[in-house]
């Protein structure tokens, strides 16, 4: 048997340093989950912020003396975006006038305690901050739609009124653009879930990185965050210390997009690259020509932009307004005219649109 | 909270409740049978109706689509599996019935060993091998059994789509059927003759140096998934060239609705979105003369098993790479395994993602109808239009995470570069070979190849087509300023 030397039994047991791939001075920290590479905090924070700001020019996300609303939510992704948003703007000297935009959905034990990140946020970056609520836009929180709607639909809700009222937050305050902080794995789940739900018109606007600003008020929506894996915006805040809130929503269990959620992960621990593959497949596809595509139109009642006679919230709200919560989940068009012109439904209609499952 | 057994009661599903009756329910169709069968949601029928069904299906894929010419060479690729002897049975079926409505084409059977890579041993293949003879001797077809081994003795030919040769005297289908059947009195007596003239075996022998290779090929692919492509892209390769080497025009696959759905999203997870149309559309023409199509797109796996138990329709199985795997083995198998389980809980699954995949095309370019394709953009190993172009590139770099980094001595740092002059920025992982494969091939084949630990253990086909394909973009650059037309490469 041979004999250890001491030498050889210390090598066994203490860990070698890994130096970093990319100075090679400093040690390694952290192996990027992206690429593998071993990296130190500095150059990790530079490849991600100059991955971040290559994004944004070669897009051509901003242009100079815009006024830019972030989408401040408290948690991880909207934090990191503010800082590097604001690292970024100095850096480089985009000339953009920054400002935090946060909604509040009415979750109690949920949203009021992110909103308190955000006005930690506000004071740390030195950003105006606003905040609109659903209780003063709509006259409904989330906690009594949950009690009239259910908890398998109300991410539909909290979605479409969220839409909105960023929308008319930022109309509000005046702003030109809006970001967001959807990172790469919100796009990749996005893409699967279009696939798996059959949507083929949101399928193919999923994966471009800001939305068409052809007039009609509709304020521009981007996400510069779109290459940056949700992993490596974690690794990011926490080197840098930022402060954020992590719960997951109450009320988001049951929602349809957990099942794409599950299989992106377990699709990312096969293959690392794989949410980059999905966004690379969602962005090249391409979808026969006349194919029913929806046609944007304006909502008569409330005049946001919209595909049908109603837009989506109006006719959500209306369906909660009237104790009918099924209206609006499913298609229902034939319904609209009725509902624009306040006729009353049949009493089978009624009955089909109150049914709910807890 | 939230309860764990929820009843569906599906989005988009705006039925009314059926009423649970018993075991009497009447077949929905001729409402006179006693239904031996549920399909789709709910929609039960007899044993007469169902394959009454069964059959026009296949019959309307085909007489829909008018792909497929009187008289027409069409290979049928058989893997043993139940959809496509089902699909086989059904070509039986179409060609001996005396109907005036008869199928009118000219069918051969090709199957593809591929048990060398998955692992199996001589005596085993040799029984499979055995067993499937059996069933296509009874069918009368012309059939080709071909080692999976006979890849390293194919030509280059093989990656070069080919110019669909149209026929200048069958210009559109309804004139060629109307043409076959007045002549369809001359060639009776013949046909008869023909199908047993036609028995003819492809040599299934091989090379001892070729089952070697293929071993060593299949195990430097590192992951199932790369493993996986690698055979179908090896697989294919080997059917165009058995279709071409005989002249057939067409291949049928029997690739059926929950399969194809599998293949979707499996392919939207592996990059290959650009090409989505043509791996799951109902036909495929990257291969220019040989068209594939998939005549059993419609039919679910529950009606397929159905039917081979029915009517006893004869197949056998032959384990697969990923027979017996774990679920997260590889990207293809998770894949089907989230679709299935997804299925149970919500039934229009399948049928939804079915339904999206006929709603996308393949984007041709733009100059490509007017001149000969060049073979150059396509890509090495699937054919499909290269989807990394210059402009894209900038975006897969930041999808790669190689943005320059300070005093960059990044391993990506030669992607673009042509040359590398600090010394032992190659030397890491990459060899010069493999990083050449990349500019040839499309997103996804790039993924399956940097998966390789050695890219020598390519068959030799593809390595000197790689080869000269990289010549001739050498001489390109070196043309460029002279030449006058914009060539679409």
């Amino acid at each position: 048997m041979k004999l250890w030397t001491s030498r050889s039994l210390l090598l066994r047991f203490v860990i070698m340093p890994v130096q970093c791939s990319n100075c090679e001075q400093k040690r390694a920290v952290l192996k990027r989950p992206k690429t593998g590479h071993s990296l130190c905090k500095d150059c990790f924070f530079w490849a991600f912020e100059e991955e971040i700001h290559q994004t944004i020019t070669s897009a051509g996300l901003f242009n100079r003396g815009e006024t830019v609303a972030i989408g401040a939510s408290g948690g991880k992704d909207s934090t990191v975006l503010a800082h590097v948003m604001k690292l970024l703007n100095e850096r480089y000297d985009y000339g953009l006038k920054l400002l935090l935009l946060s909604v509040d959905e009415g979750i109690t034990g949920y949203r009021d305690d992110s909103l308190e990140t955000v006005k930690r946020n506000q004071q740390q970056y030195e950003l105006p901050l606003k905040i609109v609520s659903y209780e003063e836009l709509y006259g409904w929180t989330m906690d009594a739609i949950v009690k009239q709607v259910g908890l398998k639909n109300n991410c539909t809700f909290c979605g479409v009124f969220r839409r909105q009222a960023l929308d008319r937050g930022a109309m509000m305050l005046n702003v030109d653009k809006i970001c967001t902080g959807h990172n790469a794995d919100d796009v990749a789940e996005t893409v699967l879930m279009n696939v798996l739900r059959g949507d083929i018109a949101r399928l193919r606007r999923c994966t471009a990185i800001s939305t068409s600003s052809e007039g009609d008020g509709a304020i521009p929506r981007c996400k510069p965050l779109k290459y940056a894996y949700e992993k490596e915006i974690v690794l990011y805040a926490y080197f840098k210390k930022l402060d954020y809130f992590s719960t997951e929503c109450i009320y988001s269990p049951n929602a349809y997009r957990g099942h794409a959620r599950a299989f992106l992960k377990d699709l990312e621990s096969v293959r690392p690259s794989a949410i980059i593959d999905v966004i690379h497949s969602g962005e090249t596809l391409s979808v026969k020509e006349g194919v029913k595509m929806p046609v944007q139109g304006t909502c008569s009642r409330c005049g946001y932009i919209s595909s049908q006679a109603l837009c989506k919230s109006c006719v959500l709200l209306e369906g909660l307004n009237r104790g009918l919560p099924k209206l609006g989940i499913g298609k229902h068009h034939r319904l609209h005219g009725k509902i624009l012109a306040q006729e009353p439904l049949t009493e089978q209609e009624e009955r089909k649109l109150k049914a709910v499952d807890f | 909270m939230c309860q764990v057994e929820e009843d569906y009661n599906g989005l988009e599903c705006n039925q009314e409740k059926i009423p649970v009756s018993g075991l009497n329910r009447k077949c929905m169709k001729c409402k006179e049978g006693t239904a031996v069968l549920i399909i789709r949601v709910s929609d039960a029928f007899c044993r007469s109706c169902f394959k009454e069904y069964f059959i026009h299906k296949f019959r309307a894929m085909l007489g829909k689509n008018r792909v497929i010419f009187p008289q027409e060479k069409v290979l049928l690729a058989v893997s043993g599996g139940a959809a496509s002897c089902t699909m086989l049975s059904q070509v039986q079926e179409g060609l001996s019935r005396d109907a005036p409505k008869k199928l009118r084409f000219m069918p051969g059977i090709v199957y593809i060993d591929d048990g060398g890579a998955c692992g199996r041993s001589e005596d085993e293949r040799q029984t499979s091998i055995s067993q499937l003879k059996n069933i296509f001797t009874q069918t009368g077809f012309p059939y080709f059994i071909v080692p999976l081994e006979k890849v390293f003795s194919l030509p280059t030919s093989v990656l070069v789509p080919g110019t669909s040769d149209p026929d200048p005297s069958n210009p559109c289908y309804k004139q060629a059927v109307d043409k076959y059947l007045k002549e369809k009195q001359k060639l009776r007596e013949e046909e008869a003759v023909c199908a047993v003239a036609q028995l003819n075996l492809e040599d299934s022998a091989y090379l001892p140096e070729h089952k070697l290779a293929l071993q060593r090929l299949f195990s430097s692919l590192k992951t199932l998934s790369a493993k996986q492509e690698m055979l179908q892209t090896l697989r294919q390769h080997l059917i165009l060239h058995v279709a071409r080497e005989n002249s057939y025009s067409k291949v049928m696959m029997g690739e059926s609705c929950s399969r194809l759905a599998v293949k979707l999203l499996s392919n939207i997870a592996l990059g290959r979105g650009a090409a989505l149309a043509s791996d799951t559309g109902f036909s495929d023409p990257r291969f220019g003369d040989v068209v594939i199509v998939r005549p059993m797109r419609d039919y679910s796996s529950k009606e397929i098993t159905f039917y081979n138990r029915m009517f006893h329709v004869p197949s056998v199985f032959i384990p697969g790479l990923d027979t017996k795997s774990h679920d997260k083995a590889s990207i293809q198998r998770l894949t089907e395994s989230f679709v299935t389980n997804l299925q149970a809980d919500f039934p229009s699954t399948v049928s939804t993602i079915y339904r999206t995949s006929e709603k996308l095309h393949t984007v041709r370019p733009p100059q490509s109808q007017s001149t000969e394709p060049e073979p150059a953009s396509k890509c090495l190993l699937c054919l499909c239009a290269l989807d990394t172009t210059a402009e894209q590139l900038s975006q897969l770099r930041l999808q790669e995470g190689s943005v320059d980094l300070v005093a960059g001595s990044s391993d990506q740092c030669c992607v673009e570069d042509q040359t590398c002059g600090t010394s032992g920025c190659c030397s890491s992982k990459r060899t010069p070979v493999q990083q050449d494969l990349k500019t040839l091939l499309c997103y996804s084949c790039r993924l399956t190849v940097k998966d390789m630990a050695a890219v020598n253990t390519l068959p030799p086909y593809i390595l000197t087509e790689a080869e000269k394909r990289q010549r001739r973009s050498q001489m390109k650059v070196e043309i460029s300023e002279y030449l006058l037309e914009e060539d679409q490469d």
